[in-house]
């Protein structure tokens, strides 16, 4: 369960960016998730709501886009999303394949501030 | 009266902090010559049986080794890898279940790199957390014992995905637990195809060869391909 230093650095993160802007409030912060990331969204979601107490954050959401895994195969030459992590191999045409293109995310893509 | 809130579009991956740390770390190691692995596993599944069997044999070998160790409470996996000869630190974690750059960082103070050939990096018996953070090293190895299940990739594909190479461990007990070899190789391509696995029981010893010829290997395609880059 490291979903919470996890929670805890991007709060950090988010405040550091809303001091700069002159003590901005963040409403909300955006998130993408690779499904490979290593972090599992409900713990993410739970440590984030405890993490924000007693900080300039607290009350504030967490958006999560949940980004899918995406891998290379080399026969069909396309990027092909994978249906289970339990099988890496193209939906197309069923080469295995390790190269992921996609999936391993852990992001913060913007934070909706009030100025 | 405040504008209402509005979307600042930023980009800042969550663990920048943690993979600049190890992109320096790795500087270090590479500018030193010393090669780096690190293992993960599931408590138990027999890291640091493997590891001491291993210091050992490589400075029977003549190489310079070391270990770093870490643990959540306890320094009993220090004393037990201290046996081999080779110098030791733990880094006990306390609440934290795996280690981050920063604590390998810490851990290496006061340690000449230049003096070493291998450093191994034994994480915290986890296979979920230990996937999210870059410590550095150039070769991780992922363990799964015999005792553990055939599905164990299929449960944990995540530091599968993130490991370059899968070692089954305990294989005395293989046939004691009739453990299925096809359906483990199995589950490990099915979530990293085309992976390496090897097969060692740190009690018999078998396999033992295996793994120390492909850390040779491994090493000095790295010595080469820095050297490659240096000319």
């Amino acid at each position: 369960m490291h979903e919470l230093s996890i929670a805890l650095s991007m709060i950090d993160m988010a405040a550091e960016e809303a001091a700069r802007r002159g003590g901005a409030r963040v409403h909300a912060i955006h998130l993408r998730l690779g499904r490979l990331s290593g972090v599992v969204k409900e713990a993410l979601l739970f440590s984030y709501d405890v993490a924000c107490e007693g900080t300039t954050l607290e009350g504030s959401r967490l958006v999560i886009e949940e980004v899918p895994v995406a891998v290379y195969c080399p026969v069909c030459r396309a990027e092909t999303t994978l249906d289970s992590v339990q099988m890496f191999c193209c939906r197309v045409c069923g080469t295995p394949t390790p190269e992921v293109v996609r999936g391993k995310e852990l992001e913060v893509t913007g934070l909706e501030i009030e100025e | 009266m405040s504008a209402p809130p509005r979307l600042v579009e930023i980009r800042q991956k969550v663990l920048k902090q943690n993979d600049l740390l190890a992109r320096d770390l790795r500087d270090r190691f590479h500018a030193a010559g010393v090669f780096v692995a690190s293992l993960v596993s599931s408590p138990g599944a027999g890291k640091t049986a493997l590891l001491e069997k291993l210091l050992t044999r490589l400075r029977e070998d003549g190489w310079r080794v070391a270990a770093l160790v870490g643990d959540l409470a306890t320094d009993n996996d220090a004393a037990r890898l201290a046996r081999s000869q080779a110098p030791v630190r733990q880094i006990v974690t306390g609440t934290v279940c795996h280690l981050e750059a920063a604590m390998v960082e810490g851990a290496l103070d006061g340690w000449s790199l230049d003096d070493l050939d291998f450093l191994f990096i034994e994480n915290v018996g986890n296979l979920v957390c230990p996937s999210s953070y870059d410590l550095g090293e150039d070769l991780r190895l992922v363990f799964m014992s015999v005792t553990e299940g055939e599905d164990k990739p299929l449960k944990y594909p995540t530091i599968f995905n993130t490991a370059d190479v899968a070692v089954i461990t305990k294989m005395d007990l293989a046939a004691a637990v009739e453990f299925d070899m096809t359906a483990a190789h199995a589950s490990i391509q099915s979530v990293r195809p085309g992976m390496r696995v090897l097969e060692v029981s740190s009690k018999t010893g078998a396999g033992m060869d295996e793994l120390v010829g492909f850390l040779n290997k491994t090493r000095a395609t790295k010595a080469f391909e820095m050297s490659a880059v240096e000319s």
